[in-house]
């Protein structure tokens, strides 16, 4: 059964979803995660609880993610195959569903080099599009991935990614139309900067039919600074970041980046509301979580829709 | 073929402890054409550890050799004598080969000079890439003849992910990205089509992931 999530109920009504993400801490205490948290709670519909992104080893994303439905935010779980085989990501996507946690992301994750384990093995026993399709078995045929029985199905609101700015642009909205197909209930995407490009993949998704099938959630990230939009487009993977945003931050002085960040960021979610297929934003302010309400009024996302 | 590098030479002294009477072994099969473990470098290494030595003040004796083919035993005896009288075997085989000579000369130490890195291709002269990781269930048939399992550094079977970029994958700008050749070539093939298909999950326990493996084939035994 497809879990009734708030976030399932929110793209259900037809209103544009919010979610927003934040990252837990790199230790026990999960204070951060509960600070982050209570900035944005009631002003988005969900967050995504990140797994250990960029391969640096953090407090686990099903453990946070259960500090904030305590907390009463509904958590978006993050899981990568990067670092448990199908036998642990499938014992995870049981143990969240018995703990009420209802959406879920199945992610591939930035690869192990990138972290601070440069050491580690990379699982990669799945990939993200078999993880989805693993969820989707386990939740509507109550199977796990080599056809095993279970005793009961977890209820799931099932999510992936999708980067419409890496390459080959060809396979892009193919590799959309498996995600869905394998069971995607809505997809995140990367950070939007090049809206040209986005438009494109939207437009080729929506000629597939695939806007009708799947809730997508334009991702937006605002820059803070000049500096930061240089390390995104130059150090980030599968971020394109044209040069006339960056020229744009880059014309404004020090002091008034963050503030013109902003408004890049509001005007890019203005953009992504009028467009025909998108369903919600995903508002990615990392480490910048005390501006996700401010951003989100000046956008007219607040308040949120009771559902 | 198995491609190899050699290691450094400070911890192949290291480990060659106390031994002072060496003899160093080549294989001519796969190290000996990547340039790693053939005649040649037999030659070069032994050379490099008579200087080592040297330097250090201590005598050795360092004696040179080479074998067609180490993982093979019936090749194993020409050494059989140099084995016996010597305090160490430094072998310029691949893991394989190391292994079958401490298999063939159980009363022997045998010390590995390379690290054996893959199966791989040479692409062009000095430049050798990993090919293939002997999953034990080749899919090249499918993916237009370039492996993913090998190829992405993250193994993905169903496209490339967020991180692939002008045709380079996201962990280094001198890996290519395996999906963007496989686009590629079932493009050029007008194969695209291909790709609309979901892969399952994979089924590693053909790999080493599974067991270490072995063939038994009756046809082959005496």
């Amino acid at each position: 059964m497809k879990a009734d999530s708030k976030l399932a109920r929110t793209l259900a009504a037809g209103n544009f979803a919010v979610t927003a993400e934040c990252g837990p801490p790199q230790g026990a205490d999960p204070q951060p995660i509960k600070d982050k948290a209570s900035l944005i709670k009631d002003t988005v519909d969900a967050v995504n609880v990140t797994d250990n992104q960029t391969a640096v080893v953090r407090l686990s994303s099903l453990a946070s993610a259960v500090v904030l439905k305590r907390m009463g935010l509904e958590p978006v779980l993050q899981m990568v195959t990067r670092d448990r085989n199908r036998i642990a990501l499938q014992s995870d996507l049981l143990g969240a569903a018995a703990l009420g946690i209802e959406n879920v992301l199945c992610l591939t994750g930035d690869h192990q080099s990138f972290g601070n384990q440069k050491n580690a093995r990379g699982v990669f026993d799945l990939d993200s599009i078999q993880l989805v399709h693993t969820a989707k078995a386990m939740r509507d045929d109550g199977v796990l991935v080599d056809g095993t029985e279970l005793e009961s199905s977890p209820a799931l609101f099932i999510g992936a990614a999708a980067n419409p700015f890496a390459d080959p642009l060809g396979f892009r909205v193919i590799r959309l139309a498996k995600k869905v197909s394998a069971g995607a209930d809505f997809i995140q995407t990367q950070c939007i900067y090049h809206n040209a490009r986005f438009e494109e993949w939207l437009t080729q998704a929506r000629e597939e039919g695939l806007t009708e099938k799947v809730y997508i959630l334009g991702g937006v990230t605002p820059f803070k600074s000049a500096r930061m939009a240089k390390y995104m487009k130059e150090n980030v993977a599968g971020m394109d970041v044209p040069d006339d945003l960056l020229d744009r931050i880059k014309g404004v002085p020090s002091k008034n980046q963050a503030a013109e960040g902003i408004k890049m960021a509001v005007e890019t979610i203005q953009w992504l509301k009028s467009l025909k297929g998108v369903a919600g934003l995903h508002l990615m302010a990392i480490g910048w979580e005390e501006k996700v309400p401010e951003i989100l009024e000046a956008a007219g996302l607040t308040p949120r829709p009771e559902v | 073929m198995i491609v190899g590098d050699k290691k450094p030479l400070a911890e192949i002294r290291d480990s060659l402890g106390s031994a002072r009477r060496i003899i160093v072994v080549g294989c001519e099969t796969c190290v000996a054409e990547c340039a790693a473990g053939g005649r040649k470098e037999v030659a070069l290494m032994a050379s490099a550890l008579r200087i080592a030595f040297e330097k250090a003040g201590e005598k050795a004796e360092i004696i040179e050799s080479s074998l067609d083919r180490q993982c093979v035993y019936q090749f194993l005896p020409e050494v059989g004598e140099e084995v016996a009288s010597a305090d160490a075997v430094l072998s310029l085989a691949c893991g394989a080969g190391v292994q079958a000579m401490a298999r063939f000369y159980p009363e022997s130490i045998i010390l590995p000079g390379l690290n054996t890195q893959f199966i791989g291709t040479t692409v062009e002269a000095g430049i050798w890439v990993e090919d293939c990781s002997g999953c034990g269930d080749c899919k090249l048939a499918f993916f237009a003849a370039v492996c993913p399992i090998t190829r992405c550094s993250k193994r993905l079977l169903n496209g490339p992910c967020g991180g692939s970029s002008q045709g380079k994958c996201e962990v280094s700008p001198d890996v290519d990205c395996a999906w963007q050749l496989i686009y590629d070539r079932l493009s050029t093939l007008n194969l695209l089509d291909r790709l609309k298909a979901f892969v399952p999950a994979n089924n590693w326990s053909t790999s080493h992931s599974g067991r270490p493996r072995t063939i038994i084939r009756e046809d082959r035994q005496v």
